[in-house]
Parts: C-alpha cells; sequence; structure tokens
C-alpha cells in the first residue's frame, strides 16, 4: 500500500482492489500450478480436463483482476497486475501455491480449494457490487463441476490401490496444514462484509467441513490432526515456490515488457 | 491391508477384462440442441459411467458444443461387418421406388 492511498477516502477503493485481489490471485496462481499437468496427465482425458479447469480458473482471474485493476488509480490492467508484481505483492493463500506434486496431491488440493470457492462463489453472488456478483456467478457454476470431478478422484484414489490410497492420505496430511487461512478474515474483509461487497471467510468454514470431511470419510481418509494452520499470503509471506511459479509465468513480459503476439 | 469396496455404479465397466492396459472404452454421444437427435462424436476411456460422462464432457463439450451427453459401453454396441455390405445394403441399389420420388406432392405442399 502506497502512503498517498492511506488517506481516508482511499480506503474503500483499496480494500476493493485488495480483496479482489486475493480473489484472483487464488485462481491464477492455482491455474498455472494445473497448467503445468498439460502434457503429463495419466492418461488423455484427464490431461484435457486439468487443462479446463485450469482455463477455467484463469479465466476468473482474468476477470478479477480485470475488475481490481478498473478500481486502481494507477491505470494498470490485468495483464500488469499477473506479469509485474512480485510475489511480495501476491494475495494469494499459500495452498494454491504449493508445487503439484503426484496426482494426488493436485487432487486433493484441487478438492479441499474447490470446495472452498463453491462455498464462496455461491455467497458472492448476493455481492453489493455487481461486477463481482456476475462473476460469482459464473465462479459458482466452474466450481460446481470442479468439485465433482475432483471429488470423484478423491474417492476413486481413496478407494483404489493400496498404493492411491496411501498417496493420497500422505497428500491431505500435508496440505491440511494449509487449508485454514482460506478462513482467516481481517479488518479489510470485515469492512467490505459491512459494505455488503463481501463474504466473512470465517463462515465459509462450516460448510467446507461439512463437504470434506463427508468426502475423506467416504474415501476411507482419516482426517488430520493439526496444531499450527500455515499463513501468510494474504500479507505477502509466501513460500519459496510461489517465487519459482512467477519466475516462469513472468519470464515473457519481464523480458520483453509490452510484448504482444 | 483390507481390501476396499470398490465404487459401485450403473454401468460399471470396471471389472470387464480389457486386451490391453487401457482403460474401457466407451462411446459418445453429443445432442447438439433442444430437441436434436443425439450424434456420435467420439469416444473416451474411462472406469465407469460417471467417469465417462465427465470425460465426454471434458473432450467433446468443453466449448459449449451441447446440451445433453449420452455415453455408451463400446462392447455394448453390435455393429455390421464388412462381409455384411453385399447381404445389407446392395438389395436396395436397384430399389429405386422405394423412394418417394415418384410421387407427385399436391400443389400447395412445400417439398
Amino acid at each position: 500500500m502506497s502512503r498517498a492511498d492511506s488517506s481516508a477516502a482511499a480506503q474503500p477503493r483499496n480494500d476493493n482492489f485488495q480483496y479482489l485481489l486475493r480473489l484472483g490471485d487464488d485462481r491464477l496462481v492455482l491455474g498455472h500450478r494445473l497448467s503445468e499437468w498439460c502434457g503429463h496427465a495419466p492418461i488423455l482425458e484427464e490431461d484435457i480436463a486439468l487443462a479446463n479447469i485450469a482455463l477455467d480458473l484463469v479465466g476468473e482471474a482474468n476477470l478479477l483482476l480485470t475488475l481490481a485493476a478498473n478500481g486502481e488509480a494507477g491505470g494498470r490492467d490485468a495483464d500488469a497486475l499477473a506479469y509485474t508484481r512480485d510475489a511480495i505483492d501476491y494475495r494469494n493463500c499459500l495452498l494454491v501455491e504449493l508445487p503439484r506434486g503426484d496426482f494426488a496431491v493436485t487432487v486433493a488440493r484441487q478438492f479441499l480449494f474447490s470446495c472452498h470457492a463453491l462455498a464462496q462463489s455461491d455467497a458472492l453472488r448476493q455481492s453489493a457490487n455487481t461486477d463481482l456478483s456476475g462473476i460469482a456467478g459464473k465462479m459458482h457454476k466452474e466450481a460446481r463441476y470442479h468439485v465433482r470431478h475432483s471429488g470423484d478422484w478423491m474417492l476413486r484414489l481413496g478407494l483404489g490401490t493400496d498404493e492411491s490410497h496411501a498417496r493420497l492420505q500422505a497428500a491431505v496430511d500435508d496440505l491440511w496444514r494449509y487449508t485454514g487461512e482460506m478462513f482467516l478474515t481481517d479488518e479489510v474483509e470485515q469492512r467490505l462484509v459491512a459494505a455488503k461487497i463481501a463474504v466473512d471467510s470465517s463462515t465459509l468454514e462450516d460448510p467446507w467441513k461439512t463437504r470434506v470431511l463427508d468426502v475423506l470419510k467416504q474415501a476411507g481418509i482419516t482426517t488430520p490432526e493439526v496444531v499450527w494452520m500455515q499463513r501468510g499470503g494474504r500479507m505477502g509471506r509466501h513460500t519459496e515456490h510461489l517465487g519459482h511459479l512467477l519466475a516462469e509465468m513472468q519470464v515473457l513480459q519481464r523480458q520483453h515488457p509490452g510484448a504482444t503476439w | 491391508m483390507t481390501t476396499r469396496p470398490k465404487t459401485d455404479g450403473a454401468g460399471d465397466a470396471s471389472r470387464e477384462p480389457t486386451a490391453d492396459s487401457q482403460w474401457p472404452l466407451w462411446e459418445v454421444f453429443l445432442q447438439p440442441g433442444s430437441g436434436a437427435p443425439h450424434e456420435h462424436v467420439g469416444s473416451v476411456h474411462a472406469v465407469d459411467a460417471e467417469q465417462a460422462l465427465q470425460n465426454a464432457r471434458d473432450v467433446y463439450a468443453r466449448r459449449g458444443e451441447g446440451n445433453n451427453i449420452w455415453v455408451v459401453p463400446t462392447r455394448s454396441i453390435t455393429a455390421s461387418t464388412p462381409d455384411d455390405m453385399g447381404p445389407f445394403f446392395d438389395p436396395g441399389n436397384d430399389k429405386p421406388y422405394r423412394h418417394p420420388q415418384f410421387y407427385k406432392a399436391p400443389r400447395g405442399v412445400r417439398l
């Protein structure tokens, strides 16, 4: 946040910007992680399915970052936000930036995130910001399919072979400590909740848990016990993995600023 | 480790022996618009009907091409063979009267 923007008049605009970055960055970073599977998925059909989900998420990010940029004084556009910000200015949660891992990690992460996205987009359809509520309608439709697809794979891996079961259990164990961050709220969000623009993230945890624990149980996966939930992404404190991801994602615009084709 | 129950479902083809290491094959039929006939668009590999439906959606309907999908296990389709071509189709070639072009359409009827 720059000094000039800290005045009271600029605060609502800044809150909106921060909030849209959180929504957009979650989807941009996860979309990029999923795109890494292109050409490497276990079977052709799943390769296309993962690319479809990646494109859904990047498309959502494009809309959200465009909306963020439109409300910003600086005159940046969605591309500038995606390709010229450093890791410290990214506002995604840590869960989405973790390496793609094996297929079980990708499935588990997608399921954990999409269940959150489903509840979140459902609530955001009522946002007083009509641009955001419109985007939320699209996100909700897409999240429904993402939950169906990833949830299906949770059962297949959990109930499949000993190896698939062990890999899924390990993935859930590793990822679980990153789930708490999705349900943290702060003053920025609370001011927007009061303005009926945002949804209070802490209210999304119960519906998320109901859905996730039900599928874990069906899949025969033990719910991990966690003493400490990782956090920091919303404040720009990221894992080392985001820097590598951005280096790859941004290399073209960094080396040839403004390049088009 | 104890054996876990397999996911069940109508059309579960996972127990079908396959000739290679691939999952069973399903034929995909897409209805391009409401009321239109379902048309064969291709095939996908999948272990059961739900996965076949999802794979068909991802491979053949990701650009909004249709509004309904059928998936059918390929093994359920009985097809005529090239040997059948003579007896099946040739007898039709010399019977032009089976086509309706000899009938005069009444005036006012649009063809």
